[in-house]
């Protein structure tokens, strides 16, 4: 069993380490910063700053096909741009893991996220990508392992999505 | 004016074991069925823009083989800023060659940006890939294979070519699985 840690981050962090993840691509998203960091230190964990989340779909299939398991960390608004991108992995069975944090979806304080954030768990259900959402802190590591064993496993797309409520929601202040 | 499809026999003509080559969506990926069914390659036909982000997960993930990406204007044009990702991420061993016409040939030959005011070249360049070339002329072929074998990249080649519609030469399989395993079992 996982064990949990203080901060959840650590918990998908240590599941990455167990199933042996070495390649983590990002557009950043501060819900992630504290595993982005963490993957960072690590010097068996590449981790490749991209420009668009899909380009992260096309990296992990290439480093899927040469022997490196990887995960591709991003927001929801992420996910919307990846659904061509998607048709890669679902026609050529490579095993595909993302991790989402949510917007949108709860005490979020920036309108534009909200589009997307509710197109999020549709998007991924039509492009046939397995969903795994997660609400609880205690929840993160049993649900990433079972996410990333579904989609090494089983040759299949799957996307954990971390609740905003969990996350907390980022609030703005003006001036 | 190079002709596409016999540059790319000729640079495959002799290849080395330690090469594996992936083409993007389109007609590239008939040019490279044209050199042979080989095991090495992996083409795209479909997933338009993902070719980069696949050549430079690859290339991370086989450090001690040579990639090269074969793929056009029109695919490079929809993953621009893969070259910045390329570009920060060395990896020494991927070669990008663009095989660029100026144009959407296989859908009836519209013109690209590259047929207007774009430079691919310039755009690799800036966006920090430095080993950047434009060749012309079939003459410069010794150079293209100069930096696939033994420069270190990430380098990106652009080869201007006849905007002219070839015949198509299809992979062993159109099956996504049956393609990826093959090229897979190469490394």
């Amino acid at each position: 069993m996982e064990k949990i840690s203080k901060d959840w981050r650590n918990d998908i962090y240590d599941v990455f380490k167990d199933i042996g993840i070495s390649l983590v691509s990002h557009i950043p998203d501060a819900g992630h910063t504290p595993l982005i960091n963490l993957c960072e230190k690590d010097n068996n964990i590449d981790v490749v700053t991209l420009t668009t989340e899909e380009e992260g779909v096309g990296l992990s299939c290439g480093a899927w096909a040469g022997g490196k398991k990887s995960a591709l960390l991003m927001q929801s608004s992420g996910v919307g741009n990846c659904i061509n991108a998607l048709a890669l992995p679902n026609i050529c069975r490579i095993p595909f893991l993302t991790i989402v944090s949510m917007r949108g979806e709860w005490g979020e304080f920036i309108p534009w996220q909200v589009p997307m954030g509710l197109g999020t768990p549709k998007v991924l259900e039509a492009m046939d990508v397995k969903i795994f959402r997660v609400d609880y802190k205690d929840e993160v590591g049993e649900t990433v392992n079972a996410a990333a064993n579904f989609a090494f496993n089983t040759r299949k797309s799957a996307a954990v999505l971390l609740s905003q409520k969990m996350i907390g929601a980022k609030q703005f202040k003006n001036g | 004016m190079i002709i596409r499809r016999d540059f790319v026999n000729r640079l495959l003509e002799d290849r080395k074991d330690n090469l594996r080559v992936v083409s993007g969506i389109g007609t590239s990926t008939w040019d490279l069925m044209s050199t042979g069914d080989e095991k090495n390659n992996f083409g795209f036909i479909g997933a338009m823009g993902q070719a980069l982000p696949f050549a430079l997960g690859l290339s991370i993930s086989q450090p001690d083989k040579k990639i090269l990406l074969i793929t056009g204007d029109g695919d490079t044009l929809m993953s621009l800023g893969s070259l910045a990702t390329i570009a920060n991420h060395p990896v020494n061993n991927l070669t990008v060659i663009v095989l660029d016409n100026e144009s959407y040939v296989e859908t009836g030959s519209q013109p690209t940006a590259t047929a207007g005011k774009t430079n691919l070249e310039l755009i690799a360049k800036g966006s920090g890939i430095e080993n950047t070339y434009t060749i012309f002329e079939r003459t410069d072929d010794y150079k293209v294979l100069k930096t696939i074998y033994e420069e270190d990249g990430p380098s990106l080649i652009v080869v201007k070519c006849k905007a002219e519609s070839t015949p198509l030469i299809f992979p062993h399989s159109f099956d996504g699985v049956t393609a990826i395993n093959r090229f897979k079992d190469t490394m």
